[in-house]
Parts: C-alpha cells; sequence; structure tokens
C-alpha cells in the first residue's frame, strides 16, 4: 500500500510539473509533430488545437489514473480525423512523440537526483504506455468500425431488385460478388419473387468482371430455387471470362437460361410472358 | 395426421398441414393417386405453403407423386415453396427436378388451365 501511496504522490508531482510547463512542453511537441511530418493531412491550427486537447487529456488521464475519458476522446477524435485520411502509424507516432517530449523534460527536472528520477519514471512509464496503447486501440476500433459501416453501405447498395413490367424482374448485379452477398442477393430476390408474385427474372452480370467456383453454384442454386417458386430466371451479360468459368467448372448450361445481353434478355422475358412490343410511331 | 384432399372441377388439392411424418406422406402418396383414379382428375396440386422445412424424404415423396399421377395422365403442380425453404432446398440438393412448380393456389390453377388448353 504504501509502494501504491508514494508512487501516487509521484505521479501528483509530475502532473504538476507537466501543468506547470503546459505551454512550452506542447510547442515543443508540436515542432516535433511536423519535424517528423506527421499529420499532414492537417492544417497547423487544427494540429495546434487538437494538440492542446490531446495534451489536456493525456495529463487528466496520468492525474486520475483512470482511461475512459481517454478512451473516448480517442475514439471521437479518430472519428473527426480518418475521414481526413489520417493513418494508424501517425496516430501511434504523435502520441509516443508527446511521451518522448514529456519524458526527457522530466529528466531535465530530476536529473540531479537520479534516485528520485528513477521513482518518478517508474511511476511514469506504465501510465504513458497505457495511455499510448489506449489511444492507439481506439483509433483502430474507429477505423474497424467505419470499414464495417462502409461493407454495409455496399452491401445494401449493390442488390436491388427491380420490377420492369407485371410479373418481370431485373437483378442487376455489379461490381464483385462474394460468398456472402451472393447469399444475401438469393434471399433477396425470392422474397421479391414471392411479393411482386414474379413469373421471370432477368439477372444481368455484365458488371460482374469476375465469378469463382463458389458464387458461379451459387448463381446455379438461385435459379434453381427460383423456380422452385415458379419462376423462370433468365442471365444475360456473360463476358467471356465468365462463360469460360462456368464452362471449366462443368455447369450444367441446360439448367440455365442465358441470353447474351440485357436487351435480349427482356425482349425474351417479354416473349415468354405473352408480351409483343411494337413501335406506334417514330419517337418525337 | 390426415391431408385433407380437395376436389375443384378436374382438379385436386392437396394442403399441407406443417409437420407431416414419414407415414402421412406415405398415406398421402397413396390417397392422391387414388383419388385421381376416383375423379378421373387431370390435374393436382400440392400446396406445402405451411411447410417450414423440406426434407429429402419429403421431397422425394413429392417427386414419387408426381410421377405416379403422370402416369395416369395427370399433371401434378407444387405450389407454395415458401423462399427460405427453396433456399435451403437447393442448397442439399433437393431441386425438385422434374416437377412443375408455381407460387401459389392461383398460379397453379392458372398453369394447369394453360395446359388442359394445350393439350386440347
Amino acid at each position: 500500500m504504501a509502494k501504491r501511496d508514494e508512487s501516487s504522490e509521484l505521479l501528483r508531482e509530475l502532473v504538476a510539473h507537466l501543468r506547470q510547463n503546459r505551454t512550452q512542453l506542447r510547442e515543443e511537441w508540436v515542432g516535433r509533430i511536423s519535424e517528423t511530418r506527421l499529420l499532414t493531412a492537417m492544417t497547423k491550427e487544427e494540429i495546434f488545437a487538437e494538440a492542446t486537447s490531446v495534451y489536456d487529456s493525456y495529463v487528466e488521464a496520468l492525474e486520475t489514473e483512470t482511461f475512459e475519458a481517454l478512451q473516448a476522446y480517442a475514439r471521437n477524435l479518430s472519428e473527426r480525423i480518418i475521414p481526413r485520411g489520417v493513418e494508424t502509424h501517425e496516430v501511434v507516432g504523435i502520441v509516443l512523440l508527446l511521451r518522448d517530449v514529456l519524458g526527457r523534460s522530466l529528466f531535465a527536472k530530476y536529473q540531479t537526483d537520479f534516485k528520485k528520477l528513477n521513482r518518478i519514471l517508474d511511476a511514469y512509464e506504465p501510465a504513458a504506455n497505457r495511455i499510448a496503447n489506449t489511444v492507439a486501440v481506439g483509433f483502430v476500433q474507429e477505423r474497424e468500425r467505419v470499414i464495417r459501416q462502409q461493407q454495409e453501405a455496399i452491401r445494401e447498395l449493390s442488390t436491388p431488385v427491380l420490377q420492369v413490367r407485371e410479373r418481370l424482374l431485373i437483378l442487376p448485379i455489379i461490381g464483385v460478388i462474394d460468398p456472402q452477398r451472393a447469399r444475401q442477393l438469393t434471399e433477396q430476390l425470392l422474397r421479391g419473387i414471392r411479393t411482386n408474385r414474379a413469373k421471370v427474372v432477368v439477372i444481368d452480370i455484365t458488371g460482374v468482371a469476375a465469378m469463382d467456383v463458389t458464387v458461379a453454384n451459387h448463381l446455379v442454386q438461385t435459379v434453381e430455387a427460383s423456380r422452385l417458386l415458379g419462376a423462370t430466371v433468365i442471365v444475360t451479360g456473360l463476358s467471356p471470362e465468365i462463360a469460360q468459368t462456368l464452362v471449366t467448372i462443368g455447369v450444367d448450361l441446360g439448367k440455365m437460361n442465358t441470353v447474351g445481353d440485357l436487351q435480349g434478355g427482356i425482349e425474351q422475358a417479354e416473349r415468354l410472358l405473352g408480351y409483343k412490343v411494337m413501335a406506334l410511331a417514330e419517337p418525337s | 395426421m390426415e391431408v385433407p384432399i380437395l376436389k375443384q372441377g378436374a382438379v385436386l388439392i392437396a394442403t399441407f398441414q406443417a409437420a407431416l411424418s414419414d407415414a402421412d406422406l406415405n398415406h398421402l402418396r397413396s390417397a392422391l393417386v387414388q383419388q385421381v383414379v376416383r375423379f378421373r382428375s387431370r390435374g393436382v396440386i400440392v400446396d406445402v405453403t405451411a411447410m417450414d422445412v423440406m426434407d429429402s424424404f419429403a421431397s422425394r415423396t413429392l417427386r414419387e407423386i408426381a410421377h405416379m399421377i403422370r402416369l395416369r395422365g395427370a399433371e401434378t403442380v407444387i405450389v407454395g415453396i415458401q423462399p427460405e425453404v427453396a433456399f435451403a432446398m437447393v442448397q442439399l440438393g433437393l431441386t425438385l427436378e422434374g416437377v412443375a412448380t408455381a407460387l401459389d393456389l392461383e398460379e397453379g390453377l392458372a398453369y394447369l388451365n394453360q395446359k388442359f388448353k394445350n393439350m386440347k
């Protein structure tokens, strides 16, 4: 217990020192930041403003020996700077620079009393390391959260099921299909077939660059499942590469109704549904 | 549990309830064929809307029903397969190949009527 009390007292002493010398230490730190060319995505004023907040949060964490407030601040800061293009190494870098700047100032202050310097560092180092850790982890967690959010947004945007005629649905697929997206696509399509009472579905894959075996099989399954709901599927827009893949993996093309392009697919669908499209007059 | 079989003109309609045992399915298979013979039906609709899971035995039985009924010169349509069930079925490779399917009872009747017209 005594050791803990002593450690707390030393921390208090050190916090007082850091508060007293706040202005010059902060300036020194900002100088080191631009020297090492970190945070180039931000302006000098922004760096100064954030540096002030970080410095104060740092000192407060040292003082209270609690890190929740710091963690919340780190996430908040990350939310602001990630869209600006600030990278992980920059954030970790500046926190470590601050640790160094403060460490040096402690050497300077206690250089005549080596024993005391040791004790002060014993109190300072674990707390400083924990701070660096907390900020870095907070930043990374925020990045991961943003990535997950973006992935979700991509998934949602990319699979619209569109009704273009009574009983006719179009599913234009664009981009990369991974197994998860393929599954989501199928579920969405089957629900769409039931809701719209579709009898024909045109799946257009013009916008899909490549397809591996798993996804190709998934496409076949989608066709089969749609049939169980009474709908015929026409697949359009197969690129030469994908056509090659399908043949190579031995997909039973008899099970799949394919047409060259979307226009052809829609025309065939209309025939299947008993529509006939005629031009009445020249377009005005 | 007995599956009710209703007669609608030249069409018989059998509506599954959820959770049919293997014995129920076997019984239905015989009952349907007997009824087709008795009423000289031209079409059969098996409505599986209430089924929330389709296993390989049920799937095979449905195919057998369709084949047996075709031997009597009649057409079978399976209707009401739910999206989740359809998805699960194709993942297990149960595709009901060779058996006509439609979205629901209305579509099934429309399909059969079209078939009857074409057969004339």
